[in-house]
């Protein structure tokens, strides 16, 4: 039978001794290539300088430069049990960056620490990443001892003092070992030095760890992100491939499922795979297709769940532990991209609860923005619902990175989910309506100068359907009967309007949408009938635009299928219908909100 | 889930995710064993379709089962197939082979420089016309942005520090120390304009496991890695006159796999029959940094 694989990250204050550490096992373990330890031995001596074990990993780190197979982050051992793949974070703080790419996937972590200098700065901050990465199994390594008389009191007080730090964040390490890495004290086998340690040895240690929670994740709800929808015809392939990996749970064939946060729901006809025998079953850690029984408009980015199964949160607001990598700092104001499962969203800091200092597990209060190597707990609002977990719960779909200028800036994990109130933009409406400075000339006064009502008309559909000679038509029919109607291109903007202001892709969409949204604003203020199109909006784009519009109202035209689930959209028009049809059916949506004939 | 079937779910869930949100993707095939598991692991991706390009760089001093092989599958699996080369230096004599200059230059030439001017679009590109079974010169001329390439961590060191999705500026400079975090299947699939992107889904697997995945799928691979009755067989692909078969008389599948856990090649490197990453030292370090892959 093939061994287990276990992937160990090692993490610790810079000279904490993680190389002497990692070179011992690989050493003991008698993982090395023939002779190499002899060589390095050897060559101290020639250069006088005692051998220390680091040199060994440094050694074979100048050969991996030609090309044999030692990995510098990553070293393997085999005990008789299992595969370890030990990845070698950087203690320095600027590697913040490598060390959680290289912590974030592994299984288990040591984390040394030096007896004589105990628990220093990193040494906290790792295990605040360790918690929050979501590595629960840890294995405390106080190492050094040799340089402290193997003293029984130092090795307990180092612990009892890191055990309380951890003990905040809910972190309960497997276990202390106090180990001398250069004297191969309890590494792999029991040192005579410290008689009065009674626990396993390093080797034992790792090889007694219970492996990964593969079942743990198969008893959890069913959690789907849909990563992309594909419909290859190549071959009369007819089939609509909603395909993505199962995150947890299970799902069989029949089976009802919901799409979070549009809230459509259909069953499961058939999983698709590519060279294996037919499944009825799909399960966690599987990157798999799915077609449905009923045909489905959905974007990637949705959360496929069981409806049977609890579902997760709906909602803009949660509370979250992040770190910051980002060369800028993390500022409230600011839009960045969250990348939640595979949904992308626009997200802003609302507010920053506390930031930790990592010296001393203290909080940092009223601190204004969150800078780089920063730790701590903030509340942010999305631009638009998102369906998550809490973390606690199911940390797949519990975590988060954050973008900004095109690069991760940041992780966390969410907390809490925080509901029902003003969101950020329902705010900002708010103040602007406060702060309006009206003219002389009221709403009712333009209304019976112009003889109508001003109104914002959007006219959306996918791209490709002929929304814009529609909107065209309509506002010149519109003016021929004597109305002021305005037709705007936003393309008109991107040289205009928004010349002044850096394309950024990340946030251009939300933007985009924000901007419209004030310009229809000021246009119906102004007693317009005020046209633009905009293509493949969603609900919550028509529901941002509703309220940036108001007091005003907006009349919402669909050209093509109808796939708003949540929005009420205020006409339906047919692909095949012409400018001329559309134009009559839009001007007896007008009348029949006796907008236009009011005044007359 | 065994470790192969995490190992394929990784791939295939990067490739979707390249696919996702990069428009002008190619995948560079070499017709080796690793790129053509790259290839199965696209048609897993994609439920037996493979909606991206393939590229394959030609240096017309390939083996010519190599090429009769990626026709065969070319046709066999309808693939978008394109190829490139230098036409220039092959005119011109400046190869190895001729005797004109040394084998780095020669690999810079035909390989490093055929590639960098195939992906801009700036040399021709033949594509393969499915109703003649030919090459045509290709109309398209658009720059590909984003290349997925089939290296693995474990084949050389600089291999080792790449991430699975690397950016590269347009002098094609990688900051090894400076590379964008990886977590939580979180990649980097922001770009400013102008950023050209390699894609790695093959980066944690092992040559074993490729060997192990080739076997289980039943993956058809190039005649070249079995040995035909003269006692050697290629461990790796490349240009004919600068690879050396190792000694071997595996003929199977099963039999490669026997020789890499237990037999001579459990402690030899990959690519220790491949002459030009011993020239000068550290050769495909600087090969690769001028954009070789």
């Amino acid at each position: 039978m093939e061994k287990e694989r276990l992937k160990i990250v090692i993490v610790g204050h810079v000279d904490h001794g993680k190389s002497t550490v990692i070179g011992r096992l690989l050493a003991d373990t008698g993982s090395l290539p023939e002779g190499k330890l002899e060589a390095v031995k050897a060559n101290c001596a020639r250069n006088a300088k005692p051998f220390e074990y680091a040199f060994l990993l440094d050694a074979l780190k100048d050969e991996q430069a030609q090309g044999i197979t030692i990995d510098s982050a990553r070293c393997f051992f085999e005990s008789a049990k299992r595969h370890y793949i030990v990845i070698d974070a950087p203690g320095h703080i600027e590697f913040l960056k490598n060390m959680v790419t290289g912590a974030a996937n592994a299984e288990t972590a040591m984390i040394v620490i030096d007896a004589k200098e105990g628990v220093q700065e990193n040494t906290r901050r790792h295990g605040y990443l360790l918690s929050m990465l979501g590595i629960r199994k840890v294995v405390v390594l106080v190492n050094k001892m040799d340089l402290v008389d193997f003293d029984q009191a130092t090795f307990e007080r180092t612990a009892k003092e890191y055990n309380e730090f951890l003990a905040q964040l809910n972190l309960t390490p497997v276990s202390f070992i106090p180990i001398s890495a250069f004297e191969g004290d309890n590494i792999a086998s029991k040192s005579p030095n410290l008689p009065w340690y009674k626990g396993l040895t390093v080797m034992e240690q790792l090889d007694a760890l219970p492996k990964s929670t593969e079942e743990a994740n198969l008893a959890l709800p069913f959690r789907f992100p849909l990563q992309d929808i594909y419909k290859f015809t190549e071959g009369k392939d007819d089939r609509r491939t909603f395909a993505g990996t199962v995150e947890t749970g299970s799902i069989s064939i029949g089976e009802e499922v919901i799409f979070l946060p549009s809230e459509k729901r259909s069953r499961i006809r058939s999983i698709e795979t590519f060279n294996t025998a037919k499944q009825t079953t799909a399960q966690a850690g599987q990157a798999i297709g799915f077609t449905l029984e009923t045909q489905l408009y959905l974007q990637p980015g949705e959360l496929m769940v069981k409806a049977e199964d609890e579902l997760p949160n709906i909602g803009q607001r949660f509370r979250s532990n992040i770190f910051w990598m980002g060369k800028a700092p993390l500022i409230k104001g600011k839009s960045y991209l969250l990348k939640i499962g595979t949904k992308r969203v626009t997200v802003k800091l609302v507010k920053i609860l506390n930031i930790l200092d990592a010296s001393e597990l203290s909080s940092i209060e009223n601190k204004e923005q969150v800078d780089r190597h920063d730790v701590g707990e903030c509340i942010f609002e999305t631009n638009k619902p998102i369906a998550f977990d809490l973390s606690a719960e199911i940390e797949f779909t519990g975590r988060f990175v954050i973008v900004d200028d095109y690069e991760i800036a940041g992780g966390g994990i969410i907390l809490e989910a925080i509901a029902s109130q003003e969101s950020l933009l329902a705010g900002q409406v708010k103040e602007r309506e406060e702060a309006w400075e009206t003219g002389l000339v009221t709403a009712n006064d333009r209304g019976i100068r112009f003889q109508h009502q001003s109104k914002f008309i959007l006219i959306t559909g996918e791209h490709g359907v002929n929304k814009r000679e529609i909107a065209k038509n309509l506002e010149k029919q519109l003016f021929n009967k004597n109305y002021n109607a305005y037709y705007l291109s936003l393309s008109n903007l991107n040289l205009g309007l928004d010349r002044s202001i850096p394309r950024h892709v990340v946030e251009e969409r939300a933007e985009q949408i924000r901007k419209v949204g004030e310009l229809a604003r000021i246009m119906t203020d102004a007693g317009q009938i005020f046209i633009t199109t905009l293509a493949e909006a969603d609900d919550y784009d028509l529901e941002r635009l509703k309220l940036l519009n108001e007091p005003h109202e907006i009349l919402v035209v669909n050209v093509g299928e109808n796939r708003f689930s949540k929005y009420p959209v205020d006409l339906c028009l047919g692909l095949e219908e012409s400018p001329e049809q559309a134009f009559e059916k839009i001007i007896d949506l007008l009348n029949s909100h006796s907008i236009l004939e009011y005044y007359i | 889930m065994d470790h192969l079937d995490k190992l394929e779910a990784q791939s295939v869930y990067i490739l979707r995710e390249a696919y996702r949100e990069f428009k002008n993707i190619v995948m560079l095939w070499s017709i080796g064993k690793d790129s053509t598991v790259l290839l199965w692991l696209a048609r897993k991706a994609f439920f037996g379709h493979v909606p991206i390009p393939l590229l394959h760089i030609d240096t017309h001093y390939k083996v010519p089962e190599m090429i009769q092989y990626r026709d065969r599958f070319a046709r066999e699996w309808k693939l978008n197939m394109i190829y490139g080369e230098n036409t220039e230096a092959l005119r011109q004599k400046q190869t190895f082979p001729d005797g004109n200059v040394d084998r780095l230059t020669c690999c810079r030439n035909l390989k490093t420089e055929a590639l960098k001017h195939t992906l801009s679009g700036e040399w021709p590109r033949y594509r393969m016309n499915h109703d003649t079974g030919e090459y045509d010169l290709d109309s398209n001329t658009e720059a590909y942005t984003g290349v997925i390439v089939g290296v693995r961590a474990d084949e050389e060191g600089s291999r080792s520090k790449e991430r699975y999705f690397s950016p590269r500026d347009q002098d094609n400079d990688w900051e090894v120390g400076d590379q964008p975090p990886e977590l939580w299947n979180q990649y980097k699939t922001n770009f400013a304009p102008g950023t050209h992107l390699r894609i790695h889904p093959l980066l944690d697997w092992t040559e074993l496991n490729i060997w192990e995945y080739i076997k289980r799928e039943n993956i058809p691979v190039c005649s070249l890695y079995f040995d035909q009755g003269c006692g050697s067989r290629n461990r790796s692909l490349g240009c004919a006159p600068c690879t050396t078969p190792v000694e071997s008389t595996s003929t199977t599948v099963d039999e490669i796999i026997d020789e890499l856990k237990t037999g001579k090649f459990a402690n030899i490197a990959e690519r220790s029959g491949r002459a030009q990453d011993k020239e000068d030292g550290g050769g495909l370090e600087t090969l690769r940094r001028e954009g070789y892959m």
